[in-house]
């Protein structure tokens, strides 16, 4: 046989047996420690949901329906996003549209919550825009009949807020866009908790702020 | 970049007419051997001066129910001092089932010879005991043979469990022993790491036998795989190995990839293998903090995880998931990459020292944890390789074998990159080889950073394989089509069968992938690295405590979505 069948263990030095490097753990824990205490955070913890992670515009959150200009869906039920889903999450009862030009709507659209996987498949297949994902991680339920969200419920959260949207088609330049704004934003320091705190600080400020900002003009 | 040389073929004189046959395999040579022959041919590949096919890689079954021998056994055997590749395929008739059992060749079949039971009914005889693994004792019939109905549900009821009252096998009588005590460890425990349970009888302190129990996460990913397009079998992936579940993205996406003919951009080559490193930073990280954790070394889990938490910030922005990224297409990435990829890369490689230092500090040379760990659950070299053990683990036991190294897929080949390789195989030297591991995908990643982001597009520019650019897909007819067809048909995938491996997190992470060309895999086998290291589990834990065995589970880093898919 090629390989050696004794194992050959580690041997102590002998500082090791005299336990001298716990000297050097116990100082890398003292910093951390007395740092920590001095308000130099070294931890990562966020407070949730006081506080909140920035996630990125590509985070694949719970899903929106968008409409269009008077307020109608965009889907026009083709199921494409129904065959695109790997989980088998959404089912689509399609129905005649008034309008000749779009032919058909969803009657039904519903998601299983509970079933997604939220890998983002329905948003490559749509070829119309109608789905596309928020950054909402909030979805928690009560039981399981309430984890099936409607179409009132996916369109309700639609809006351009940029800010509220994740994982959608995008196109280079609104790409490059984005990136010039982030970059403004951190000034080349990646800090998504502090980004978080920054943005929770302005919020509470906000309001009175421009509370008081009306009041002396 | 050894080559695979083909192994000559084992002395067939001494062999009946026609029990072996040699084909050309797309990616390695294929001999289909008769079952009569199969023990004593295993038996000269391993112990042939000229072929020794020491390590069992895989063993699997296939379904081809339009065919007169309906099953093949297909073995993956993988020579390490000749670094050769083997692929023997055992047919066997549909009334008749039976193979020999090669648990006495290699040690690693008990395991894979009892899924390949479970799953597609073969009975392996003289295996000491075939019974169900993957599923439970309730389950009838053979969940991956193609007439089974993928939505049959058993129920297990409490009177059918599987009771294990593991023995020891010595000749010792008991009467000189004190009272033997059965202790049952998990499914559910924190120590467990996920779901396994262990049952061991102690004598004392010491742990005289044992045995354990695995299946609880078992969901048929392979079945699953077989009623989706190829495209959507990546979600799956991500939950194989979710540690790292980019790694498994790629692994996958490879081995379509190749079994197509295509070849991924290279600027999405290189942003893959800058995220596997990170995904197996991020692993090693997971692994040797929750030993560290399980060991009583609390601090050190906090100072692991932060690392793990920036990189998840950086998959994050560049796939919109942290855990299960889905990250990677057939033939290229789900999107291209940040514009602040290259500054979030290297502010990690910055940050992400030091807390690895932190934790070098606090107990690499602590002697609490020396005690806890040196010569703890060792192993040697060839029992290592015996057990089909690969990856970080195997490495421990001083057997150098990495695939980056030995098959430098990507652009292994161009890095500069060591191989550590430690001699004790215990659980320090799994914990410092992991360390050592985080050093050296630093060293690629910066390595990969200096040679600059490849211009280009991130996924091939192929309608068959890739979805095109939205904007076409909204305006152009001919766009508009082919983006409906490869949303409704699949990508059409040659027929063909290949065997591609990367190196998961925990050793060799393979795919075997069977195409019939019908827009659906017809069959994939994932060498799951970590399935026969949890089956020497028992053997580690002989003789040692309970609080060993705790250390040692751990250190072998078992991840039950990947261990029982």
């Amino acid at each position: 046989m090629p390989h050696s069948d004794t194992p050959e263990p580690y041997r102590y030095t002998l500082a090791e047996r005299l336990y001298l490097p716990l000297l050097g753990g116990m100082w890398v824990t003292l910093r951390h420690f007395v740092g920590n205490l001095l308000g130099r955070r070294t931890s990562y913890t966020i407070e949730y949901p006081e506080e909140r992670r920035a996630y990125s515009h590509r985070f694949r959150g719970h899903h929106i329906l968008t409409s269009r200009p008077d307020g109608s869906l965009r889907c026009v039920a083709c199921f494409l996003c129904a065959t695109a889903c790997p989980a088998e999450c959404i089912h689509i009862e399609a129905g005649e549209h008034p309008d000749v030009n779009v032919e058909k709507y969803p009657v039904v659209y519903d998601i299983d919550m509970l079933r997604c996987v939220f890998c983002g498949y329905c948003v490559d297949a749509c070829p119309e825009e109608a789905i596309i994902m928020s950054n909402n991680y909030d979805m928690a339920f009560f039981n399981r009949a309430s984890s099936v969200v409607t179409k009132e419920e996916l369109q309700k959260p639609f809006t351009y807020d940029q800010a509220r949207l994740g994982y959608r088609p995008r196109y280079p330049e609104e790409e490059e866009q984005r990136a010039r704004a982030r970059r403004e934003l951190q000034a080349g320091r990646v800090d998504l908790v502090g980004e978080a705190r920054r943005r929770q600080e302005a919020a509470a400020a906000g309001p009175e702020s421009s509370k008081s900002a009306a009041a002396s003009s | 970049m050894p080559t695979a040389t083909i192994p000559a073929p084992p002395l067939l004189d001494s062999l009946p007419e026609g029990s072996v046959e040699v084909v050309e395999g797309l990616d390695q040579p294929t001999w289909i051997v008769r079952r009569d022959a199969l023990a004593q041919v295993a038996r000269q590949l391993r112990d042939d001066p000229e072929t020794q096919f020491d390590l069992l890689l895989d063993l699997c079954g296939v379904d081809y129910p339009d065919r007169d021998e309906r099953f093949e056994a297909v073995y993956h055997l993988y020579s390490l001092p000749r670094a050769a590749r083997l692929r023997l395929k055992v047919p066997v008739l549909e009334d008749d089932p039976v193979l020999p059992s090669l648990i006495d060749v290699w040690t690693a079949a008990d395991w894979f010879e009892r899924e390949a039971w479970d799953m597609f009914g073969l009975r392996f005889e003289g295996h000491p005991n075939l019974r169900r693994i993957l599923t439970h004792e309730a389950f009838q019939g053979h969940p991956l043979r193609k007439d089974y109905d993928p939505a049959r549900r058993w129920i297990l009821t409490e009177d059918k469990i599987y009771k294990p009252n593991p023995q020891p096998t010595g000749s010792e009588s008991v009467d000189d022993m004190f009272e033997r005590m059965t202790i049952n460890i998990g499914p559910s425990h924190p120590a467990m790491h996920g779901t396994f349970r262990v049952v061991a009888t102690l004598d004392g302190e010491v742990i005289v036998a044992s045995e354990v129990e695995i299946g609880y996460l078992h969901r048929c990913f392979e079945k699953m795989a077989e009623t989706h397009t190829w495209q959507q079998v990546i979600p799956y992936t991500d939950r194989l190995n979710y540690c790292s579940s980019f790694i498994n993205n790629v692994a996958y996406c490879r081995t379509v990839e190749k079994l197509m003919g295509i070849e991924a951009p290279p600027r999405a080559v290189w942003a893959q293998m800058i995220l596997s490193e990170f995904s197996r930073i991020m692993d090693h990280c997971v692994c040797n903090g929750s030993t560290l954790v399980d060991t009583g070394a609390l601090t050190n889990f906090w100072y692991m995880f932060q690392p793990r938490e920036e990189i998840y910030g950086l998959l994050e922005a560049c796939c919109g998931a942290r855990l299960t990224v889905s990250a990677c297409r057939i033939g290229g990435l789900l999107e291209d990459l940040p514009p602040d990829f290259e500054a979030r890369c290297r502010h990690l490689l910055e940050t992400v020292p030091e807390f690895i230092d932190d934790v070098d500090k606090v107990v690499t040379k602590n002697r609490i944890w020396l005690d806890r760990s040196v010569g703890v659950a060792a192993i040697s070299a060839e029992e290592a390789v015996d057990h089909g053990w690969t990856g970080p683990c195997l490495r421990a036991s001083g057997v150098d074998y990495d695939v980056r190294r030995a098959y430098p897929y990507d652009l292994y080949g161009e890095v500069d990159f060591e191989v550590p390789v430690f001699q004790g195989g215990d659980v320090f030297d799994r914990y410092r080889m992991r360390m050592e591991e985080i050093h050296q995908s630093l060293s690629i990643i910066r390595q990969l950073l200096d040679r600059g982001m490849p211009d280009g597009p991130y996924i091939v520019d192929d309608p068959h394989v890739a979805l095109p650019p939205k904007e076409d897909a909204y305006n152009q007819m001919e766009a508009m089509i082919y983006h409906f067809k490869l949303i409704m048909d699949g990508i059409q995938v040659p027929p063909g069968e290949l065997y591609h491996m990367v190196e998961g997190a925990n050793g060799e992470l393979g795919f075997y992938v069977i195409s019939d060309g019908s827009g659906k895999p017809y069959r994939i086998k994932v060498r799951p690295p970590c399935f026969p290291i949890m089956a020497s589990f028992s053997h580690l834990m002989q003789g040692g405590t309970i609080s060993d065995a705790i250390a040692t589970l751990g250190g072998l880093n078992i991840i039950a979505g990947e261990l029982e898919r």
